[in-house]
C-alpha cells in the first residue's frame, strides 16, 4: 500500500551516501517527455495536460520525467510526485499493455461485477492490482465511468466492454491476446 | 440542402457504441447502396436516444418507429420491409413492458410519454457533430437573442426568474450564482462547466455531451456574457472519451463560423472555451476540487467561504455550473422565465434528467419533470422490476444520495421533498434494486467507493470511510456486534456533520439509509450469521437448504 | 462591526473575524490541532467543529467568518461526541507509545484528547505501518505518527520554499512525506528542522544522539570539550520551565559541568573570530574586486539549500566556517597544544539551536584538524533532556563561568542567535577596522527584527557598503531571485535559515513559534547590552588566538582551519554532491 522504502542508516564520520539511485530512464524517451512538456509549457495550468500526455504516452510516469516536469515548469520535484499519487489515472509504475479497469461502485456490483472479477482473475491468473508476468494485462478497480448504462462494465485501455457475463470474459479477453 | 424521403437514426452514444453500432451504420449503407436508397435515405449517427437498456436503438422517421436491439443481421430486414416497402419490422419494434404485447413507434411509447425533453430535446436526433442541425433545431438563437437584444443584467435575471437550479446534486439557485459573479469587479472572470461526472449511476452529462455539445458552448457563451467572462473551460472527467471528441469538434466547428472566439456575431463580445480533463478522482466534481485539479493540482477541496463567485480558479471571480444546468440555459433565454417556471414544482421549476440502471426493464436516461414521483419513473416509464422480483430499495443521487423503500415511492422528486425525506436528488441517479440483493453487500459497496475516493484531506472524511467500510466488511463476514452498529451509528452522525466537503458530509447517507430501514438484515448477519439474501459469501442463507437453492 | 451570539453571550467583533477568534472575546479556547498561530488556516482536523444555528452541518471555527445576529454553539452534546469521535479516529491510527515518545507531554494530540476527556478508543487499533526514515544525520521521520495536519507542508513550502514534504497518495493512505518514498537525505532537504516546529505530533523529531554523549561522558580516557551556540542561552530555560527568552548563560554552563564535561566553552569565541576572518574577507573581496554580494556562511541549512537549489552562486558564499566548526578545529589544534592533549582524545560536543548543524559536523571536509573537528551535535532540546534525566535542578544552579580560552566572547557574538546578528556584528568590527574610528553607537536597528528581508546602507569612511539580512528561506530565496536579476547591488548579505534566526532553529524547545521567537530575540539583544565587551575585535582572546597561533585573519593557519569549501548538489534528480549518480 505505500512506497517501499529501503531502510537507509548512514555511518557515522561519513558524509551520508545516497543509496537508493533513480531508477534511469532512456534518453529516447526523455525526448518523448520534453516535447509534450513543450506543447504544454505555456498553457494556465500546464501540470495536468503536460502529466496526462505522458501517461497517454508512456503508459506511465517514470521519476526521472517527473524531475523534466517540475524543471520545465520550476516547481518541486515532490510536488509534481505528490499530484501524480492523488489521481487514479496516472501510474508510478510500468502497466501491463492493457489495464483492465474494473468498475465495482455500485450500480455495476448489483448487476455482478464480483462475478467478473473472479473471472478475469481467474482467466489472467493475477489478482486484482497486479500486473500478468508477460506485461500484457494490469488488473484494476477504477470507480463509476458513467457506463452504468451497460452494467457491468469493464475499460481496457479506453475501449469499454458492458453488459459482461463471467461466460463472456475470455472472449473479450481474446481481444487482446 | 438536399431533402431524404426518410432518415434513419442509429444511436451512437457509448452505451450503444459498446453494441458494435458502427456495423449497424455500415451495413445501412450498404444496404441503402444495394437497393439505390442512398439519395433518398439518410443515416444518422444521432447521440444517445435514452434506452440504453434496449440498446442499439434505431429510429426511422418520418413514422418514429423504434427499433430495440438491433443487430447488423437485422439491418437487411429494416431496409427491404421499412424502407422499401413500408411495413415495419415487427419482431424488432419496441414493446411496452406493461402491456406485454403491444407494439409502438417512439411517440407512443409510454417511455416517452410521460418525459419532457427540454435538455435532451436533440439528443438522439441530430447529428452531434453537425453545428448545421443543431443550427436548424433553433441552436445560438439563445446567443444571439442574449448579445443582440439583452443587457447582461436582463440575461441573470431571466435566469434568476427561472429559479433554475443547480443540477449538479445541490441545487443552489443558479441565477444567484451568475449574479453575484457579475457583482464582482475583479477581472479576468471565468466561467466553468463541470462536466467531472463520477457519482456512481450517473451518465446524464456523458450522454448530454456526447448527444447535444452545442448546447452546453451555447450556454457557456451566455454565461460568460451575462457575467463578464471571456474564458471558459470544461472540466470533464478523462475517461470520457466521445465525449470529448464531440466537444471538441464542437468547439473546432463553432469557431470556424465565429459562435466562438473574437467578436461574437459582430457584437465585440469574446468568448471561447477549452477542455480540461480530469484523470480519475471524483472528488474534482467538487466544485473547488475541480479548480485545484484545473490549476495543476492535487484535487483537494478548499475551505468555502470564500465561493467561488468570489474567489473562484486562479482566485478570480468564476461561476461554476453543471453540464445540465447549462442545457437549460439557451431553452430559457429563447422562452422566457415563465415558460421555464410552468415546468416542474415551484421550488424547483424545469425538468430533471435521470439515469436508470439497476435492476430495471427500461434501464437509461430519461428527463421528467421536477416534482414526478419514484413510482412513476420506476413504473410508468423504466417498465418495472424485471424477472417478477419484488422491488426492494432504490438509491437516488447516486452513492452520495440515500436509500428509499418502498414506502416513499410517492414523494415527489426535488431537492427540498427528497432531503426532507432524508435522502437526495442529487446528480439524478436512480439505482433500483430487487429483493435478491443483500443489504449489507450493497452498503460495502456503497462504503468502498468512498473509501476509494476520499480525498484524504480531512480527518473525519479520510479514517471515518475507512472505519465505515471495515465494520460493514466485518458484517458481511459474520462478524459485526451489536456495538458496531452503535459505532456505524456514530461515524454516520460523525462524517454527516463534520467534513470539509460535501463528500465526506453526504459518505454517511447511503449508510444511515440502509440503517433506518433494514437495520433487521445488519442485525441478521451478526445475529444469527446468516445473510438473508444468501449474498455474503461464508454466510448461509439463514433458510432451509431447499428453500436457499430455490 | 459584527455582532454574534456565542454560547449564548453577545460579541461583537470586525467582519473577517472566525468564530475561533470571536469565541476568544467571551473567554472560551475551542480545541484545535491542525491550526497554527503562524500559519494560514487548514480546517482539515475539524476538532474545532462548532454548531451554526441554520447550517445543515457543522462548521470549522478556525474558518468559518462571524455574519451578523449568527447564533454559534459550542459546547452541545452533539458537537462534543463528534469533537471525541473525531480525535479518536485520529488515535485509533496513532502509535500509542506516547510513553517512549520523543514528543511525550510535549505533543499537541495527546493534550487535546487529555482536554477532551477520552477515555478509550472505540476504534478498533489500525496503525498505518509506514517505514521509518532514518536517512539524514540531522532528522528522524516516523510517518506512521503523521496526522496529515499539513502544518509542515505550509513550513516547508510557503515559510521555507524548499517545498519537499507534500501530502502523497490519496484518501486513507494519505501522509506528508518526500516523494518516491525516498528519505530526507536524498531529496534536495535543507535540514532546518522547522518541520519539527510545525509538527504537532512526533512524527519527525531531531536525531536523538543523547546515548552517545552520555556514553563518551562515562568514558574516562576522553576528555570532553562542549561548545554552546549563542542562541542556546536564551532558550534551554523554556526545556526546564523557564519563560521563553529567559537569559540562562551561567546556569548553563554550571548545568554542564555537572553533566560531567570537562571543559564547557563557548561557540561565541569562534563567532567573534568569524566576524575578524569574515569581516576581511569582505574587506578583501572589496578592494580586490572578488565575487560580490558575499553571503554568510554560518547557517548550515542555508549551505545546504544554496547548494541545492543556486549552486552558481557558491563562489558569493564567505568561504569561512561556520563558528561551530572553526571552534572543533580549533579545539582539536589550538586547545590541544596549550593543554597538552592528544587531539584523538579530545571529543568535542556541540550544543546547538540546530539540526542542520548535525549534518554540518558531518561533511566529509569538516576534518582540518585531522580528526572529525566537531564529534557529537546536540540541539537545545537534547541538553534539556539531558538536564531532566540528571535530576539537575536548574533554577537553583549557580551562576559559572566559561573556561578560559575558548569561552571569552563579547556581545558581538551573542548577537549571531537573531536574525540581523552577524551583520550588525560584522559592522561593528568593519566601521572600526577601516576608519580606526570609535562607532559613535553600537545598535544597528534596520538590521534587527522579524522582518523578512532588511536592507541597510552604511557609510564606512566613505565607502557606501550596501547589506542586506534575509531570515527563513522563503526569504533567501527572494534574495536569490533578486540578485540573479541583478537588480540588487548589495555587498554584503547576511541569511540565516531559519525564521528569526538560530533562536527560532529546528533544534529549539517546542514550542517555537512567532511569539516565541520575539522573547527570545529580546533575551539576545539584553544578553549583548549586559557584556562588558561589544565588539568582537575587542575581544583578548582572539587577540591572543592570532598572536599565538594563526598570525593573521585569512593568513596560513586560517585557511587550513578556518575555511572551508562548497558541494554543488541537485535539486532535481537524486541530489547528493557533484560527483554522485
Amino acid at each position: 500500500m505505500f512506497p517501499a522504502n529501503p531502510q537507509y542508516h548512514y555511518e557515522k564520520e561519513v558524509e551520508p551516501k545516497v543509496i537508493s539511485s533513480m531508477p534511469t530512464t532512456p534518453e529516447p524517451v526523455l525526448a518523448r517527455v520534453d516535447s509534450i512538456i513543450a506543447q504544454h509549457r505555456e498553457t494556465l495550468g500546464a501540470l495536468m495536460p503536460i502529466l496526462q500526455g505522458i501517461q497517454q504516452e508512456l503508459g506511465w510516469i517514470p521519476e526521472a520525467a517527473m524531475h523534466r516536469v517540475a524543471e520545465a515548469l520550476s516547481m518541486p520535484p515532490d510536488k509534481v510526485y505528490s499530484v501524480v499519487s492523488f489521481y487514479t489515472l496516472f501510474s508510478t509504475k510500468p502497466k501491463g499493455k492493457y489495464v483492465i479497469r474494473v468498475c465495482e461502485s455500485a450500480p455495476c456490483h448489483v448487476e455482478g461485477a464480483a462475478a467478473i472479477i473472479a473471472e478475469l482473475e481467474k482467466q489472467l491468473n493475477i489478482k486484482m492490482g497486479e500486473v500478468t508476468p508477460d506485461r500484457q494485462f494490469s488488473l484494476e478497480f477504477t470507480s463509476c465511468v458513467g457506463i452504468c448504462g451497460v452494467a457491468p462494465a469493464i475499460m481496457v485501455n479506453d475501449e469499454v466492454h458492458g453488459n459482461l457475463t463471467p461466460a463472456m470474459v475470455s472472449q473479450v479477453l481474446s481481444k487482446y491476446k | 440542402m438536399q431533402f431524404h424521403r426518410a432518415h434513419v437514426l442509429v444511436c451512437h452514444g457509448t452505451n450503444c457504441s459498446l453494441k458494435a453500432p458502427q456495423s449497424i451504420v455500415d451495413a445501412f449503407r450498404g444496404a441503402l447502396k444495394e437497393h439505390g436508397l442512398e439519395q433518398e435515405v439518410r443515416v444518422v449517427e444521432t447521440g444517445c436516444f435514452g434506452l440504453c437498456e434496449q440498446g442499439p436503438t434505431v429510429v426511422v422517421y418520418p413514422e418514429g418507429a423504434l427499433y430495440c436491439r438491433v443487430t447488423p443481421g437485422d439491418v437487411a430486414d429494416i431496409v427491404a420491409q421499412h424502407l422499401l416497402k413500408g411495413r415495419m419490422v415487427e419482431r424488432l419494434l419496441y414493446r411496452e413492458p406493461a402491456l406485454v404485447k403491444t407494439v409502438q413507434t417512439f411517440p407512443e411509447a409510454q417511455y416517452f410519454q410521460k418525459q419532457v425533453r427540454v435538455v435532451l430535446r436533440n439528443c438522439g436526433l441530430i447529428d452531434p457533430e453537425s453545428i448545421e442541425e443543431y443550427i436548424a433545431r433553433g441552436g445560438y438563437l439563445s446567443l444571439g437573442k442574449a448579445l443582440t437584444t439583452m443587457q447582461p443584467a436582463e440575461v441573470v435575471k431571466v435566469v434568476s426568474d427561472s429559479g433554475l437550479r443547480g443540477r449538479g446534486g445541490a441545487g443552489f439557485p443558479t441565477g444567484l450564482k451568475w449574479r453575484f459573479a457579475a457583482r464582482a469587479e475583479r477581472q479576468p472572470k471565468y466561467v466553468v462547466c463541470n462536466a467531472d461526472e463520477g457519482e456512481p449511476g450517473t451518465f446524464k452529462d456523458r450522454l448530454i455531451l456526447e448527444g447535444d455539445p452545442h448546447a452546453v458552448l451555447e450556454a457557456m457563451a451566455i454565461c460568460g456574457y451575462a457575467v463578464g467572462a471571456s474564458r471558459g473551460f470544461i472540466y470533464i472527467r478523462g475517461e470520457y472519451k466521445l465525449s470529448i471528441a464531440m466537444l471538441e469538434t464542437a468547439i473546432k466547428r463553432a469557431r470556424e463560423i465565429g459562435l466562438l472566439g473574437a467578436n461574437i456575431l459582430g457584437t465585440g463580445f469574446d468568448f471561447d472555451v477549452e477542455i480540461r480533463l480530469g484523470s480519475g478522482a471524483y472528488v474534482c466534481g467538487e466544485e473547488t476540487a475541480l479548480f485545484e485539479s484545473l490549476e495543476g493540482g492535487r484535487g483537494e477541496p478548499r475551505i468555502k467561504p470564500p465561493y467561488p463567485t468570489d474567489r473562484g480558479l486562479w482566485g478570480q471571480p468564476t461561476v461554476i455550473n453543471n453540464v445540465e444546468t447549462l442545457a437549460n440555459i439557451p431553452h430559457i433565454i429563447e422562452k422566457g422565465a415563465e415558460w421555464f417556471r410552468g415546468l416542474g414544482t415551484p421550488s424547483t421549476p424545469g425538468t430533471k434528467v435521470f439515469t436508470l440502471c439497476g435492476d430495471i426493464v427500461n434501464g437509461g436516461l430519461i428527463e421528467v419533470p421536477m416534482g414526478i414521483t419514484l413510482r412513476e419513473v420506476i413504473y410508468d416509464i423504466g417498465g418495472g422490476i424485471p424477472g417478477g422480483r419484488q422491488f426492494k430499495l432504490a438509491q437516488t443521487g447516486g452513492t452520495s444520495g440515500g436509500c428509499v423503500t418502498e414506502e416513499l415511492l410517492d414523494v415527489p422528486m426535488d431537492y427540498d421533498s427528497m432531503a426532507k425525506a432524508g435522502t437526495a436528488l442529487g446528480s439524478g441517479a436512480l439505482l433500483i434494486m430487487d429483493d435478491s440483493h443483500c443489504i449489507v453487500d450493497i452498503a460495502k459497496s456503497f462504503a468502498r467507493f468512498f473509501v476509494h475516493e476520499s480525498c484524504g484531506k480531512c480527518v473525519p472524511c479520510r479514517e471515518g470511510t475507512k472505519r465505515i467500510y471495515d465494520i460493514v466488511d466485518g458484517f458481511s463476514r459474520g462478524r459485526g456486534t451489536a456495538r458496531d452498529l452503535e459505532l456505524l451509528e456514530l461515524l454516520a452522525r460523525t462524517l454527516y456533520m463534520t467534513p470539509l466537503c460535501p463528500l465526506g458530509q453526504t459518505a454517511p447517507l447511503p449508510i444511515m439509509t440502509t440503517l433506518k430501514y433494514f437495520r433487521d438484515e445488519y442485525e441478521a448477519h451478526m445475529q444469527g450469521q446468516a445473510c438473508p439474501a444468501g449474498v455474503c459469501p461464508g454466510l448461509g442463507s439463514g433458510l432451509t437448504k431447499e428453500v436457499g437453492a430455490w | 462591526m459584527v455582532t454574534l451570539t456565542i454560547d449564548g453571550q453577545k460579541v461583537t467583533v470586525q467582519p473577517g473575524t472566525t468564530i475561533l477568534e470571536a469565541a476568544k472575546k467571551v473567554g472560551l479556547s475551542i480545541p484545535v490541532l491542525c491550526h497554527h498561530p503562524d500559519q494560514e488556516v487548514k480546517a482539515v482536523c475539524r476538532v474545532c467543529v462548532v454548531e451554526v444555528k441554520g447550517s445543515r452541518t457543522f462548521q470549522a471555527a478556525c474558518s468559518f467568518p462571524v455574519a451578523e445576529g449568527m447564533e454559534v454553539r459550542t459546547n452541545t452534546p452533539a458537537v462534543r461526541e463528534a469533537r471525541k469521535a473525531v480525535v479518536e479516529l485520529m488515535l485509533a491510527t496513532h502509535p500509542d507509545d506516547c510513553l517512549q515518545c520523543e514528543r511525550n507531554l510535549r505533543c499537541e494530540l495527546q493534550a487535546l484528547a487529555e482536554q477532551l476527556g477520552i477515555r478509550e478508543v472505540r476504534f478498533e487499533r489500525r496503525v498505518k505501518e509506514i517505514p521509518e526514515d532514518h536517512s539524514s544525520p540531522s532528522l528522524f521521520r516516523d510517518p506512521s505518527k503523521c496526522i496529515a495536519c499539513r502544518r509542515c507542508v505550509y513550513t516547508c513550502n510557503q515559510v521555507q520554499g524548499v517545498g519537499i514534504l507534500h501530502p502523497v497518495n490519496r484518501g486513507w493512505e494519505t501522509y506528508v512525506a518526500p516523494a518516491w518514498g525516498r528519505g530526507l537525505m536524498e531529496v534536495a532537504c535543507a535540514l532546518c528542522g522547522q518541520c519539527i516546529h510545525a509538527c504537532p505530533v512526533g512524527a519527525i523529531s531531531e536525531r536523538d544522539q543523547v546515548e552517545e554523549v552520555w556514553a563518551v561522558l562515562a568514558d574516562p580516557k576522553k576528555h570532553v570539550v562542549v561548545q554552546t551556540a549563542p542562541a542556546t542561552r536564551v532558550a534551554l530555560g523554556e526545556e526546564v520551565g523557564l519563560p521563553s527568552g529567559a537569559i540562562v548563560t551561567g546556569k548553563m554552563v554550571a548545568a554542564l559541568r555537572r553533566l560531567g564535561f570537562d571543559r564547557v566553552f563557548d561557540t561565541d569565541f569562534t563567532a567573534d573570530l568569524t566576524i575578524m576572518e569574515e569581516g576581511h574577507e569582505l574587506l578583501h573581496r572589496l578592494k580586490t574586486g572578488g565575487v560580490l554580494p558575499m553571503f554568510t556562511s554560518c547557517s548550515p541549512g542555508w549551505i545546504k539549500y544554496i547548494e541545492h537549489f543556486y549552486p552558481e552562486y557558491l563562489p558569493n558564499l564567505s568561504t569561512c566556517k561556520s563558528p561551530q566548526q572553526m571552534f572543533g578545529a580549533l579545539a582539536k589544534t589550538y586547545y590541544a597544544e596549550k593543554a597538552g592533549i592528544d587531539p584523538a582524545d579530545i571529543y568535542v560536543v556541540s550544543i546547538m539551536p540546530c539540526t542542520a548543524k548535525k549534518f554540518e559536523a558531518m561533511r566529509p571536509e569538516m576534518n582540518s584538524s585531522g580528526h572529525r573537528d566537531v564529534d557529537v551535535v546536540l540541539t537545545t532540546r537534547e541538553l534539556g533532556r539531558m538536564i531532566r534525566e540528571a535530576g539537575i535542578q536548574f533554577e537553583n544552579l549557580p551562576n559559572e563561568d566559561y573556561d578560559d580560552p575558548l569561552g571569552i566572547s563579547t556581545g558581538a557574538a551573542v548577537i549571531f542567535g537573531a536574525t540581523g546578528g552577524v551583520m550588525e556584528a560584522a559592522l561593528r568590527t568593519a566601521y572600526e577596522v577601516v576608519t580606526g574610528r570609535e562607532l559613535p553607537g553600537l545598535d544597528f536597528e534596520p538590521v534587527r527584527g522579524l522582518q523578512g528581508i532588511k536592507e541597510a546602507e552604511v557609510d564606512v569612511d566613505g565607502i557606501r557598503l550596501k547589506v542586506a539580512v534575509g531570515h527563513g528561506l522563503g526569504n533567501a530565496h527572494q534574495i536569490m531571485e533578486r540578485v540573479k536579476k541583478g537588480d540588487a547591488s548589495w555587498h554584503f548579505v547576511e541569511i540565516m535559515c531559519c525564521p528569526g534566526g538560530c533562536i527560532g532553529g529546528g533544534g529549539q524547545p517546542i514550542p517555537t513559534n512567532t511569539a516565541v521567537r520575539l522573547e527570545r530575540i529580546k533575551g539576545i539583544y539584553q544578553a549583548d547590552k549586559d557584556l562588558p565587551m561589544r565588539k568582537s575585535h575587542d575581544n583578548p582572546a582572539v587577540h591572543q588566538i592570532y598572536r599565538e597561533f594563526l598570525n593573521e585573519p585569512l593568513g596560513h593557519r586560517s585557511h587550513e582551519l578556518l575555511h572551508t569549501h562548497y558541494t554543488p548538489r541537485r535539486r532535481y534528480g537524486v541530489p547528493g554532491g557533484a560527483g554522485e549518480n
